[in-house]
């Protein structure tokens, strides 16, 4: 069982490529369908957040969801059950750091699904995907 | 909001969509500090959808030379304009009270800037609107300091704080209008043509951009060229009285890194990330064991223009002067040479103590040069005033022209390379080193062997001609040995649009003759450019840096271009 990992924070540009791949991956170029976030500590000078699902063992998300649409994933993390959400963002407010993104559109849940296709993205060896 | 497929599928985007706009909006002869001038930002069909893509073009009227302003920057500028949906943004007009304006998406605000207009620092701006925006992570913030509020000619546009829109004045622009500000953000999804094919497309050029070719910009970045220029005998020393700086070693980019450098940064989509940080900490002036620590930016150029130009050798002298210029929002390559004209202006007798508000300017006295910066903005007496029109003008006033150090009003970038890059800055249509990279000519080609005006003349055309597909797509110039003619279509393709080698070349071609149309309408003429004769004077790497050659070269530029 394989999870996304921020290694290395302090070593993150702010380039965004990671951001450009996971939008990519579902053949949506741009940025609208990434799962994970890279801004700015307060000013570019303070270095980078990197905002990603950490795959956790008891996901407040899927507590939160009220038609079991975010099914818990063997090791942590979550799966979204598309047909099962409503698009009520009650998900995205149990986030306790924010990785959980809102389709513009639909309102579903973008949560990460620890694939790795970015880590080839990031020049600077900031995320990894490590053995849970 | 207008769609304009009759200007992008003819002029693909960024500097040939630009050009285009400007001359549609902007009325011939018009006060570029008049309502009428436009500010025009574009980006290019690339943006968003591939690596180092990174740039937004700026085109507008500009005050600094009268003729074509445009400028590049990065930051996250461009991806933020194409995901809020533009390709290009039009502004026109002036506002009787300070604004910003934020554009999220399709929605368009003019938000009240009164409290920030008069702000001692651009920082601060950057900071507040930062807090009352939405859009974190996904957006750009442009904001002008006290320089562009004061109309200095050559106030630049800071983005992101550490990247600028610098040259040739979109800073006093901004400032005629009252705009002290602009954020745009914004988030979508791009359409390809064939997804699969784009996203291997994607990952070699991904693969090419951080192999070896773009290593050096993220290692030293930009200020490794120093001591090699500096060995040469082609970098700049107090207004260029020299070509070579006794103290290079100390404000080189290894001293830099190894001292001072605490972070480095990327624009949006771009793994390079070229932007070097220093740490600077200082105590503070009467307290001590209070301290501050500041980040400052700094790269090639500013170390050449506020360093060598000055005879600045004291690294956290000049890391103050750059942090001086950031905080005031002026181009620190134009703000070199100008100190540097006033300090030999001043040692000649040109201009007096009187006129300088009693500073007395010398060679590496930062100190005294970071009050002159000051008072360059605040123009407490009539000879400041002057100054805050560029060096062009100072020395029309007070004489000394074969010191003021500008082409075409602009004044010189950090390259005493030989004829070819001087040729470069009086032919190039931003009058900059980037336009043609005539620096580049004489390091690898006139070293070699002497060649005729006209094959330097047709050397310098080409390239620039080349150039301006890059800056329409809008790519970095950092990355253009990524993006060749081939590359270059595969990602046209990708992106749904269909075009041979041969349209790009005649594109090219027909962008540089436009932006030569524009100048020419406005006044630009190569007969009427002076060459300061301190270029002559000072020895080169080139034995045969002369005005007869030069003004060949001119000539039969002109022969092609007009």
């Amino acid at each position: 069982m394989k999870r996304l990992d921020v290694v290395d924070q302090e070593r993150c540009v702010g380039c965004q490529c990671c951001m450009f791949a996971c939008s990519r991956r579902l053949n949506k170029p741009g940025l609208a369908q990434s799962s994970i976030s890279v801004r700015s500590n307060g000013g570019m000078e303070r270095g980078f957040v990197v905002i990603v699902c950490r795959a956790c063992q008891n996901p407040p998300c899927a507590r939160a969801c009220p038609t079991d649409a975010l099914v818990i994933q063997e090791g942590g993390g979550v799966r979204l059950q598309e047909d099962k959400c409503i698009g009520c963002g009650a998900c995205a407010d149990a986030c306790v750091v924010g990785a959980v993104f809102l389709d513009s559109e639909t309102n579903k849940p973008m949560i990460c699904v620890q694939c790795g296709f970015c880590v080839d993205y990031c020049p600077h060896g900031v995320i990894e995907l490590v053995e849970i | 909001m207008e769609s304009r497929p009759d200007l992008f599928d003819r002029f693909i985007g960024g500097v040939g969509v630009g050009t285009q706009l400007l001359m549609e909006n902007c009325p011939e002869g018009c006060d570029p500090f008049g309502p009428d001038n436009p500010i025009i930002l574009t980006v290019g069909p690339l943006t968003g959808l591939f690596p180092l893509a990174s740039k937004t073009v700026a085109m507008f009227k500009s005050p600094h030379t009268g003729n074509l302003g445009e400028s590049h920057c990065g930051g996250r500028s461009a991806v933020s304009i194409r995901m809020a949906g533009y390709g290009a943004i039009v502004i026109q007009g002036a506002s009787d009270l300070p604004v910003y304006l934020a554009i999220h998406g399709n929605q368009v605000f003019f938000r009240d800037a009164s409290t920030l207009w008069g702000m001692g620092s651009s920082l601060t701006v950057g900071r507040i609107i930062r807090e009352r925006e939405s859009g974190p992570g996904l957006r750009t913030i442009m904001r002008i300091g006290r320089a562009g509020e004061k109309k200095v000619s050559y106030a630049c546009v800071s983005v992101e704080t550490y990247r600028h829109f610098g040259r040739l004045g979109l800073g006093a622009v901004f400032g005629s209008k009252m705009l002290k500000a602009i954020v745009v953000s914004g988030k979508r999804s791009l359409p390809v043509a064939d997804p699969k094919d784009y996203r291997k497309v994607y990952r070699e050029i991904f693969k090419t951009a951080t192999s070896g070719v773009t290593q050096k910009y993220h290692n030293l970045g930009t200020p490794q060229n120093v001591l090699p220029l500096n060995k040469l005998g082609a970098f700049p020393t107090r207004n260029l009285t020299s070509a070579s700086f006794e103290e290079a070693e100390k404000i080189s980019g290894e001293a830099f890194a190894e001292g001072y450098l605490g972070r480095r940064l990327a624009c949006s989509h771009c793994p390079v990330a070229c932007i070097h940080i220093a740490a600077l900490r200082e105590p503070h002036e009467s307290e001590p064991f209070f301290y501050k620590t500041s980040m400052i930016s700094y790269d090639y150029e500013p170390i050449y223009a506020m360093g060598g130009m000055l005879g600045v050798g004291d690294p956290e002298g000049l890391l103050r002067l750059l942090d001086r210029v950031e905080v005031l929002g002026v181009d620190a390559m134009s703000t070199g040479p100008v100190l540097a004209w006033a300090t030999e202006a001043l040692e000649k007798g040109l201009i007096s103590e009187k006129d300088t508000d009693g500073l007395r300017l010398a060679w590496g006295d930062w100190k005294t040069y970071l009050e002159a910066v000051d008072r360059i903005v605040e123009q407490p007496t009539a000879m400041y005033s002057a100054l805050a029109r560029g060096v062009e003008h100072a020395a029309a006033v007070y004489g000394g022209q074969d010191f003021a150090l500008a082409f075409g009003g602009n004044e010189m970038p950090g390259y005493h390379t030989g004829p070819a890059a001087h040729v470069g800055h009086l032919v190039g249509a931003r009058h900059g080193h980037l336009d043609n990279a005539g620096y580049s000519i004489d390091q690898k080609v006139l070293v070699e062997k002497k060649i005729s005006p006209e094959e330097l003349g047709d050397s310098l055309i080409k390239e620039e001609s080349w150039r301006q597909i890059l800056s329409s797509l809008v790519i970095c110039f950092f990355a253009r040995e990524v993006f060749d003619s081939d590359t270059v279509l595969k990602c046209l393709r990708s992106a749904g649009l269909e075009f041979d080698a041969q349209d790009l070349a005649e594109i090219g071609k027909t962008i540089h003759r436009e932006k030569f149309r524009f100048k020419t309408r406005e006044g630009f003429s190569f007969d009427a450019l002076r060459i300061p004769r301190r270029i002559f004077e000072t020895k080169s790497p080139i034995p045969y840096l002369t005005e007869d050659y030069i003004r060949a070269t001119i000539a039969h530029v002109k022969k092609k271009l007009i």
